[in-house]
């Protein structure tokens, strides 16, 4: 999966006081989800020593997270996962450290359910990062080693990434008509300044609650810098919106959360991106799911949604002129490609956008829009697209 | 030496042309003296600057005194010692414990040149002309005017003569400096001491005296020999072989190989013998039935009398013994050319008998019953047979030279040999049968010393003994140096380039035993290119560097094996541990069962090649760095990450098994090499 924009290197937003250990001590209520979870992870490890009492090879088997394996649903209008599945054995060169770091991982997220804590996938890369016996080599090297094998883990025993009380950093932000309660508290988001209400990556109706809402539809916008600016117009409480970012790829916790008002609140959602290769696929994994994490589709894709823009031919209809244009880099060309190959792609409009954009070698920023004027985007731009023909003004 | 006259032109009776009359030119032609023509080529005999005078002044002492020692059948015991006397100036002693020197022979020995026991025979020795010793005696006596000085004694209550010696470079007599009845009292029962005083020059590396000690030690395990250099403590190689080697029969020339003229002197001084008794007793393995075939061969009834026999039959019998050797070339490739030949039959006789002379080539025609004249392609298949049959025949069937001619160090003594050289961590050799090189049998034996101590980045050190004599100048001169260079060691794991030494931690031992060893020069320094010499080294490299290659892979794979098993091991600990927090299964027994199924996924079985004893019997040290590879099944208390570390940078783990030892195992390799199982994923490790 492409992430187009690293999030800004910011602190940890997690506290280091949640860590499993320190609260491990006392003894709590287990919940049924929980105990579910729990379950799963014994029996992953009693199954290992079984093998390996039997003189095997211990094996996991994972489901294989790439596009080899993924498929697209032309119904439900979701990426899904295939049934293929790779073995990572413990007796193999190139696979005893990942199965060992899995049931490092395992173990951790063993000790946050039973601790009742939730801690960042940064904090747990830090909890199992130590040095291998008797060497000098670490268990982890960097996080970027940690994050796939909790992915690996999710996808083994089949829970979810909150199930195992792990969460990511937060990101993107949200404002609009409507009141939520989060873990407890009371939060209107109607009255978030300029910085809204920040989204939490675990979104769960346990955590998050729906309180009340006039909002009519919901904005995603790809950047940060645009949605401030609409922010500051007030545009949601003139248009009665839920307004979003994502600061690039929408992370899970956005998707989540874009799912469950579009589910349970019933909210059309429309996604506002930059006119590129990267805009485009921000887009499409709101839309239909992405391939690193296509087991959660279903819980977090929305079919539905629709797509306000940029288009390339969005350029003549709303006259942006030659020099706010950028030229395509090669990396955006190739990955024009790669997009143009993808089933979720195959649509003729789509095929057709992404053919201008490659016979036009040019790319546009959202801001471009400001070339018209400084309010041309909340004012002539949004609501016009709305009130256009799909197809036409917006897509699908 | 006579000087040819040149031929006058037939304008030279003008008296200008003219300078000397012959009669003129006649009185200054007379005899040059072998040692006054030596004195002027020194170089020749390995005198041609001080550092090889040196050397060569040891190498002709202690070759004599080994001789010496061998024939009589004493274990030699050498004490050698070179002082510098002042600037230059080296005193060489060389003492042997062997039969000792009759007193009368004693002058002649060290200062008469081309005289020796071993020149007119044909056995296996290291001098063989009788010029070394008097020859550094010689030089030793012209850049310093002193004697050769020698003491010998030949048994217990005998005196221990001295005697002061010089040659006299015109007459080549000796001549006796001091009293003929000088004695001094010496403790040894017997033995020989010979001191040379000589101008001379004293330094290292590949052409020291002291390589030369420490490879004539190599190639004689038998040989205790204390060694006292100019500068530094002296050194002492304890004997490693209590055995003399068997003492070498003198042989007479085989018939493969043997040179026309050689063949035509021996029948024509046979005197009034019979052909096919001459040929019984003049060559080795001719037996009756050989020698009536040879004759018939040629046409030659075996109870002529040899020395009457004519040329062109001695010819006859020459091919049929040479041919012997050779195989015999396809007759539908003769066929095939005949009948597209333009010319006559003879041409295409004298073309297909390599070396014929036109007679040879009519007689072996008429036998066929045919006119040399007749023109090649009207012959009919069956004619074609005929003269094809006549022409190579049935072979001879001759048994190769008996083999206690040649006395080979033997493939274990090499071993040791190169052990007592070399902190090596492999070591093999190999000795060929007996051969044959124009009528000369010879043995050519190898071995290797690898890894250890042995420098990695250099070139291989060759070390070259033509019998049991190192061989130190000229290697690139060398037929035994053309053959390392034609084995391909790229196949034996080693690192090559296109003609160039083999490159790694390798030492290789050729040594060529002969009753004449096929030398370059009478300075001995390199062995003379002889196809059939340089095969058989080759071939007794190659086997050398297939047992090496299987070794140097072995250990890749153990090394390999050893690094994977410990990857497991250090992450087992880190397993268990989390394995132990989940299902609250003690650690210990966690580890325990992870270490039991181990085995059956890493196995270190490797079967040592042939030729390696283990190394312990080989008294080789430990290398540093390299701790001793444990091919154990490891328990549970084995401290993980404990890795041999490997001397060589460990194979690329990340490689998807490319490169991996497993696929470099031949076929029929005694190694076996198992990963009984392999991991589910089916790729190959």
């Amino acid at each position: 999966m492409a992430t187009r924009k690293k999030t800004p290197a910011g602190t940890t937003p997690a506290s280091k006081s949640a860590s499993a250990e320190t609260a491990s001590d006392a003894p709590r209520e287990i919940g049924e989800r929980d105990r579910v979870t729990l379950q799963k992870i014994t029996d992953l490890a009693f199954n290992a020593l079984a093998d390996v009492r039997r003189g095997k090879n211990p094996a996991l088997s994972i489901p294989v997270r790439a596009l080899s394996n993924v498929s697209f649903d032309q119904e439900a209008g979701l990426i899904r996962l295939g049934e293929s599945r790779q073995s990572r054995n413990f007796f193999h060169i190139k696979q005893a450290k990942l199965f060992m770091q899995t049931f490092l991982i395992a173990e951790h997220c063993k000790k946050l359910i039973e601790a009742g804590a939730t801690t960042s996938i940064r904090d747990i890369y830090y909890g199992a990062k130590h040095s291998v016996a008797g060497t000098k080599e670490n268990t982890f090297e960097e996080q970027a080693e940690s994050d796939p094998i909790i992915e690996d883990l999710e996808v083994t025993i089949d829970a979810l990434r909150e199930e195992l009380h792990l969460r990511a950093e937060n990101r993107g932000a949200m404002v609009g008509p409507m009141t939520i309660r989060d873990t407890g508290d009371t939060i209107d988001l109607r009255r978030m300044g300029s910085g809204g209400w920040s989204i939490p990556s675990i979104v769960e109706d346990n955590r998050i609650e729906f309180m009340k809402t006039e909002a009519d539809y919901i904005l995603f916008i790809e950047k940060g810098a645009v949605w401030a600016r609409l922010n500051e117009d007030r545009f949601w409480q003139k248009n009665n919106c839920m307004l979003l970012h994502g600061s690039g790829m929408a992370a899970r916790g956005t998707r989540r959360l874009l799912r469950r008002m579009h589910e349970e609140l019933k909210l059309p959602l429309y996604v506002l991106t930059d006119n590129d290769p990267w805009g485009f696929y921000i887009y499409s994994v709101i839309k239909q799911g992405s391939i690193n994490l296509a087991y959660e589709s279903m819980r977090m894709a929305v079919p539905q949604a629709r797509f306000l823009g940029l288009m390339s031919s969005d350029a003549e209809r709303f006259n942006l002129q030659p020099n706010v244009s950028m030229a395509l880099k090669d990396e955006d060309s190739a990955r024009i490609e790669q997009l143009m190959r993808y089933d979720w792609f195959a649509a003729k409009r789509w095929q057709e956008e992404l053919a201008l954009m490659k016979k036009t070698q040019k790319k546009y920023e959202l801001e471009a829009l400001s070339s018209r004027g400084i309010r041309y985007i909340t004012e002539e731009y949004i609501p016009q697209k709305l009130r256009g023909k799909r197809g036409d003004s917006w897509l699908d | 030496m006579t000087t040819e006259a040149l031929i006058p032109d037939p304008e030279a009776e003008k008296p200008t042309g003219r300078r000397a009359s012959a009669e003129a030119m006649g009185a200054k032609q007379r005899d040059i003296s072998v040692s006054e023509f030596f004195t002027k080529n020194r170089h020749l005999l390995g005198f041609d600057n001080p550092a090889k005078a040196l050397l060569t002044t040891i190498k002709e002492a202690v070759d004599n005194a080994l001789d010496a020692c061998e024939e009589a059948g004493i274990l030699p015991t050498l004490d050698v010692t070179v002082e510098e006397v002042s600037d230059g100036r080296y005193r060489v002693r060389v003492e042997d414990n062997g039969p000792g020197i009759v007193k009368e022979q004693i002058p002649k020995i060290f200062a008469k040149l081309l005289y020796g026991s071993k020149f007119h025979r044909l056995r296996q020795s290291r001098g063989q002309q009788g010029i070394g010793i008097s020859a550094a005696g010689m030089y030793g006596h012209l850049t310093t005017g002193r004697p050769v000085v020698v003491v010998s004694k030949i048994g217990k209550g005998r005196p221990a003569w001295r005697v002061e010696v010089r040659i006299d470079s015109r007459t080549n007599e000796p001549k006796q400096l001091n009293d003929k009845n000088d004695t001094v009292t010496w403790e040894k029962d017997h033995g020989t001491s010979v001191e040379i005083e000589l101008m001379g020059l004293y330094r290292g590396g590949r052409t020291s005296v002291d390589a030369y000690l420490e490879q004539t030690v190599v190639a004689n395990p038998h040989l205790e020999l204390s060694y006292k250099p100019p500068k530094g403590p002296l050194v002492h190689f304890p004997r490693v072989s209590e055995h003399l080697p068997p003492e070498a029969q003198e042989i007479k020339p085989h018939p493969h190989g043997v040179e026309l003229g050689m063949l035509i002197k021996i029948l024509n001084e046979a005197g009034r013998r019979h052909v096919g008794q001459t040929l019984m007793e003049e060559f080795s393995r001719v037996t009756q039935p050989v020698a009536d075939e040879l004759c018939k061969r040629a046409g030659v009834d075996p109870n002529a009398v040899a020395s009457k026999v004519d040329a062109v039959k001695i010819e006859a019998m020459h091919a049929a013994m040479v041919a012997s050797n050779a195989a015999l070339p396809p007759i539908k490739k003769f066929a095939s050319k005949v009948a597209r030949s333009d010319v006559n039959v003879r041409e295409e006789v004298l073309e297909e008998g390599t070396g014929f002379s036109p007679t040879l080539a009519d007689l072996v025609i008429r036998r066929a019953g045919m006119e040399p004249t007749l023109k090649a392609k009207l012959l009919t298949p069956m004619m074609v047979e005929k003269i094809y049959e006549s022409l190579h025949g049935s072979q001879v069937k001759i048994l190769p030279p008996p083999a206690n001619c040649i006395v080979p160090v033997g493939e274990a003594l090499v071993m040791e040999g190169l052990r007592r050289r070399f902190k090596g961590e492999f070591f093999t050799s190999h000795t060929r049968p007996p051969a044959v090189y124009r009528g000369n049998p010879f043995v050519v034996e190898a071995g290797v010393a690898f890894g250890g101590t042995l420098t990695r980045d250099d070139s291989a050190d060759v070390l070259r003994f033509a019998n049991r004599v190192p061989l130190l100048y000229q290697p690139r001169a060398c037929a035994i140096h053309e053959a390392v260079l034609k084995v391909d060691w790229k196949s034996y794991g080693l690192q090559q380039r296109k003609g160039e030494l083999p490159v790694g931690p390798l030492a290789i031992f050729v040594h060529l035993a002969s009753v004449w060893v096929p030398f370059t020069s009478e300075a001995k320094e390199a062995v003379a290119h002889y196809d059939e010499v340089v095969r058989e080294i080759r071939l007794a490299l190659m086997e050398c560097g297939r047992k090496l290659g299987a070794w140097v892979k072995a250990q890749q794979a153990e090394r390999w094996e050893t690094q994977r098993k410990s990857l497991f091991e250090k992450y087992i600990v880190e397993l268990a541990a989390s394995i132990h927090s989940i299902t609250k299964v003690s650690e210990e027994s966690v580890r325990n069962d992870f270490h039991h199924a181990l085995p059956n996924h890493v196995r270190i079985a490797i079967t040592v090649p042939e030729g390696t004893p283990p190394s312990a019997e080989a008294g080789v040290d430990a290398v540093p760095g390299e701790a001793p590879v444990d091919g154990e099944v490891v328990g549970a208390e084995v401290p993980s990450g404990v890795v041999a570390r490997p001397s060589e940078p460990p194979p690329d783990m990340s490689d998807d098994g490319e490169g991996s030892p497993f696929e470099d195992v031949t076929p029929g390799n005694t190694r076996q090499l198992v990963l009984k199982m392999r991991p589910k994923s089916g790729r190959k490790l």
